[in-house]
This record gives structure tokens, C-alpha cells and sequence, in this order.
């Protein structure tokens, strides 16, 4: 660990802490409650959920921070929020509010179409998504606490987001079998600090915990993710977009503990309700997609 | 030796990862079933709340309370939390294992989150420990069968009966393997 010079003992080893563990999109106080007696570990708030946000259009900004307050009086579980791609005035703002994580995520409107923000100048550790490594790396050499791959947010859709984890997972593969010699030239060719290509190299994994988000509608889906390497799942429109939220939140959380126990996230499944309607990738014109955004 | 690390959720891999150095068989905990194969245990961080909502879910709420008659027990954090007597603000019974009075995220927020040294008497011997506090809880009371081993300010930070050692920070994360190695052999 001491190696680690990426481990920020606050930021880092609060997101250690996630692990294992389901945060869920919240749109209210009485929703985070929801959430909270569920068995979330933290919950995101933000102002429209991305299914919402994908239909109604317009620009997505971060939340008011009134709803964010109302919410952080009604949990004892960490609050994230939402800030723009290079927003961070945003960022500040959070900050200031006290919220415990910034996701500065592609699910809002981006303000900054070269640059992300500069991370280790917050207090507040930042979460950030990725759809291959090379795009990882670069946040975390910005100063991301915690990567989550990003899937496709508000689709219901569960193939985007394992897209994204095996690239993510292969790509640390390929390194750990690459020589010295070749490692200059993959960094150059996938955008990748480099030296954070010899971190992976000699550790075989990131530096930072890596979360899963973007397309998690149902039990088997969040074990799925873990299965596939991702250390939590993050939940947006599949629970507070389905017909029983509250049964759903719950049987997702038992279904992450257990990922690895078939049985257990069969029973979780048993007796839900429908699961959020969702959308094929291939029907959202390419504009419209979320996970092109970052850089 | 097998020690247990509960891995319903929340900072089992550091703690894993650290007593595997140590050249311990560890093994990550999530069933009743699981917990009856080792010899002691290691509640970590991460959330409270979340922890004693599964501990009901899955049985291990009687099944820890059991264990604990036998085998001792460590709790960081979140883990201290569930291993109290009383705990403010919360819908759930903690598990009444150790006779402290807790009040959860004392300290304040995530910004508020800090690293200190701190003075901890491990065998009567004063050693500095760099401690992290995350959204830490503080130990607001305790009872005449526990010690205090050590303090930051006026807070304590570190109490133990006999079976049970509780921390409010996060000894596995600095690469420091003192405080588990004081566990694992002197309450095993």
C-alpha cells in the first residue's frame, strides 16, 4: 500500500468502505429512506434519474442543493451528488454542501468538452466513469478516488455495462503480460499515463476500488456485475423506475452480498414485480448515447 | 488458524489482505454456516446501518452472539458500532458483544474525514499508530469490564474486554499490522 502513492488514505479508504455494498439513485428524501432501510450503503442524489433524464431532454445540471440537504437530514448513510464533466465550480458547491462523494458523471449535460476536473484539489474524493482503462487511468491520474464503469445510464440495459467492465478487466489482463519495452508504446496508443501502466502491471489491478453502474435492473444483473470484477453496484433508474421499489431495493442488496450464491439471488428474484421497461442500445441514435461523454 | 473477516459488505479486502501477509488462512464471511469454520473474527468497516439490516436478513445476528461465547471478536469502525451495547439514531439493536455507548459519524461528514498519529499501549508498551478516521464514530461510555487502550483528545478510540477489541479507525489501511497482530495473539 505504501507503493500506492494513488491510495489517498481518506478518499481511498473511504471508498473501500463502499464495497460489497448497492447505492442507489435517489429523487427525494422520502426515496433515500427507501433506500436507507433497503440496506444501501449511500445514496445519489440528483434531481431527475437518468431515465427521466433521457426522455424529458433539456440540460442536465447538478441538483438543487436544497433537495440535496433535505435529503443528507433524512439518512445517516454517505450522500453523493452529481456534478458536470469539468464543472467544477459544481464541485465546489458540493463540497461546501458536505457531501460525502461528487460522482462528475456523463449522466449531466458536460460542461467542459477537453477537460476534466482537476480532483486533487477537493477535500470531497470524487467517483468518475470509464468505458475502457485508458479512460480510467486518466481519472485517476486527475485524482479520482473510485472508478465505476459507466454502461449505458437509464437504459435498463444491462449489456453496456458489461461491455465496458470486460475492457476494463482485459485490458489490466493484457498488460500484466506485456514486457517493459512494450509498455511506453501501449500507453501512447491508449491514452494511458504511463506511469500508472506500470502500477497495473505490477499489481494486476487499479489502484482505486472499481464499481459497476449504468444499465443494473435486477437481482441477477447485480451479480452479474460482481461476478465480472466490479467491487459495488450503483443503481439508478432500475429501482425507483420499477413497480416495487422497496422489494427491488432490497433484493438487489441481497443479490450483491451473495453474488457468488446462486440460491440466495434466485430467492431474491422470486416475486418481484416488473423489472424498469429498459431500451435496446441499438434504437439510441448515437447522439443521445451518455457513455461517449468523458474524454 | 482460520480468521474470519465478515464480507457482508463494507472494507473486508485491506483487512483480508493484511492478515494474509501475516501468513493466517483467511477467509471472507458472509453465512452462519461459514462463520462456525473459524477462530476468530474481524467485523470492518463500512455501514452500520446496512450490516445490521443483512446481519437479521441472514441470520447472523444470533449466530455472531453465540460465536462470540467461544472466539474472540474485532470490530473496526462500522464494525465497532455493531459490536456495542448502545448506539445513537439508529433503527436496529446493535449486537451487545462490548459495554460501550457509541454515537455514529461523530466527527462529522466525509470532509471532515482526518489521519493523526495516536499513542495506542499495546502489552503496556506506548506505540504510535497513524490512525484514519473515516465518518468515524466516537465511544461515548464505557463499562468497568472494559479498558481503554488508547485516546485521541479526549476521545477514546480503542477499548477491549475479554474477547472483544473495537477501534473507531481503520488499522488496515496504513500497511501497520500492529493492532492485528496484538489481536490475533492475545486473544486467541
Amino acid at each position: 500500500m505504501a507503493e500506492n502513492k494513488h491510495f489517498d488514505l481518506v478518499k481511498v479508504g473511504f471508498a473501500e468502505q463502499l464495497k460489497g455494498g448497492v447505492i442507489m439513485d435517489v429523487t427525494n428524501a422520502e426515496q433515500a429512506k427507501i433506500a436507507e432501510n433497503a440496506g444501501a450503503v449511500s445514496v445519489m442524489a440528483l434531481e431527475r434519474i437518468p431515465a427521466d433524464i433521457r426522455e424529458d431532454g433539456g440540460i442536465a445540471r447538478m441538483s438543487n442543493p436544497k433537495m440535496i440537504k433535505e435529503i443528507q437530514k433524512m439518512v445517516s448513510i454517505p450522500v453523493m451528488a452529481k456534478c458536470r464533466i469539468g464543472h467544477f465550480a459544481e464541485a465546489q458547491v458540493l463540497q461546501s454542501l458536505g457531501v460525502d462523494f461528487i460522482d462528475e458523471s456523463e449522466v449531466l449535460t458536460p460542461a467542459d468538452e477537453a477537460n476534466h476536473i482537476w480532483k486533487h484539489d477537493f477535500k470531497v474524493p470524487f467517483v468518475c466513469g470509464c468505458t475502457d482503462l485508458g479512460e480510467a487511468l486518466r481519472r485517476i491520474a486527475e485524482g479520482t478516488a473510485l472508478i465505476r464503469t459507466k454502461g449505458e445510464a437509464g437504459s435498463g440495459n444491462i449489456v453496456e455495462a458489461v461491455r465496458h467492465m470486460r475492457m476494463v478487466q482485459s485490458a489490466i489482463k493484457k498488460i500484466t503480460t506485456l514486457g517493459h519495452d512494450e509498455l511506453v508504446s501501449y500507453a501512447k496508443s491508449n491514452g494511458s499515463p504511463l506511469e500508472l501502466v506500470l502500477y497495473i502491471k505490477e499489481n494486476g489491478k487499479l489502484p482505486v476500488p472499481n464499481f459497476a453502474a449504468g444499465g443494473i435492473a435486477t437481482p441477477a444483473d447485480a451479480s452479474l456485475m460482481m461476478q465480472l470484477g466490479a467491487e459495488t453496484v450503483f443503481v439508478g433508474s432500475g429501482i425507483f423506475k420499477s413497480e416495487d421499489p422497496e422489494e427491488r431495493a432490497k433484493a438487489i442488496v441481497m443479490a450483491t452480498t451473495h453474488f457468488d450464491n446462486p440460491d440466495i439471488v434466485s430467492k431474491a428474484s422470486e416475486g418481484l414485480g416488473d423489472a424498469m421497461k429498459g431500451l435496446d442500445i441499438a434504437k439510441i441514435p448515437a447522439e443521445e448515447l451518455l457513455q461517449t461523454r468523458g474524454w | 488458524m482460520v480468521v474470519g473477516v465478515l464480507g457482508i459488505q463494507g472494507g473486508f479486502s485491506k483487512h483480508k489482505e493484511m492478515i494474509d501477509s501475516m501468513g493466517y488462512d483467511t477467509k471472507i464471511i458472509r453465512t452462519p454456516d461459514e462463520l462456525k469454520k473459524t477462530d476468530a473474527l474481524i467485523i470492518p468497516g463500512g455501514e452500520s446501518t446496512t450490516f445490521l439490516n443483512l446481519f437479521d436478513k441472514l441470520d447472523l445476528e444470533d449466530a455472531i452472539k453465540e460465536y462470540s461465547i467461544n472466539s474472540p471478536i474485532m470490530g473496526t469502525c462500522a464494525g465497532m458500532i455493531v459490536l456495542a451495547t448502545k448506539v445513537d439514531s439508529i433503527n436496529y439493536s446493535p449486537l451487545g458483544l462490548i459495554n460501550i455507548e457509541v454515537n455514529r459519524n461523530a466527527y462529522g461528514r466525509q470532509k471532515e474525514s482526518f489521519v493523526d498519529k495516536v499513542n495506542i499501549e499495546l502489552n503496556n508498551r506506548l506505540i504510535k499508530f497513524e490512525a484514519v478516521f473515516i465518518r468515524a464514530p466516537k465511544i461515548v461510555n464505557y463499562g468497568s469490564d472494559c479498558d481503554v487502550l488508547a485516546k485521541y483528545k479526549d476521545d477514546n478510540i480503542m477499548v477491549q474486554n475479554n474477547s472483544v477489541l473495537v477501534c473507531s479507525f481503520h488499522p488496515e489501511l496504513t500497511g501497520n499490522n500492529v493492532i492485528h497482530k496484538y489481536f490475533l495473539e492475545k486473544f486467541m
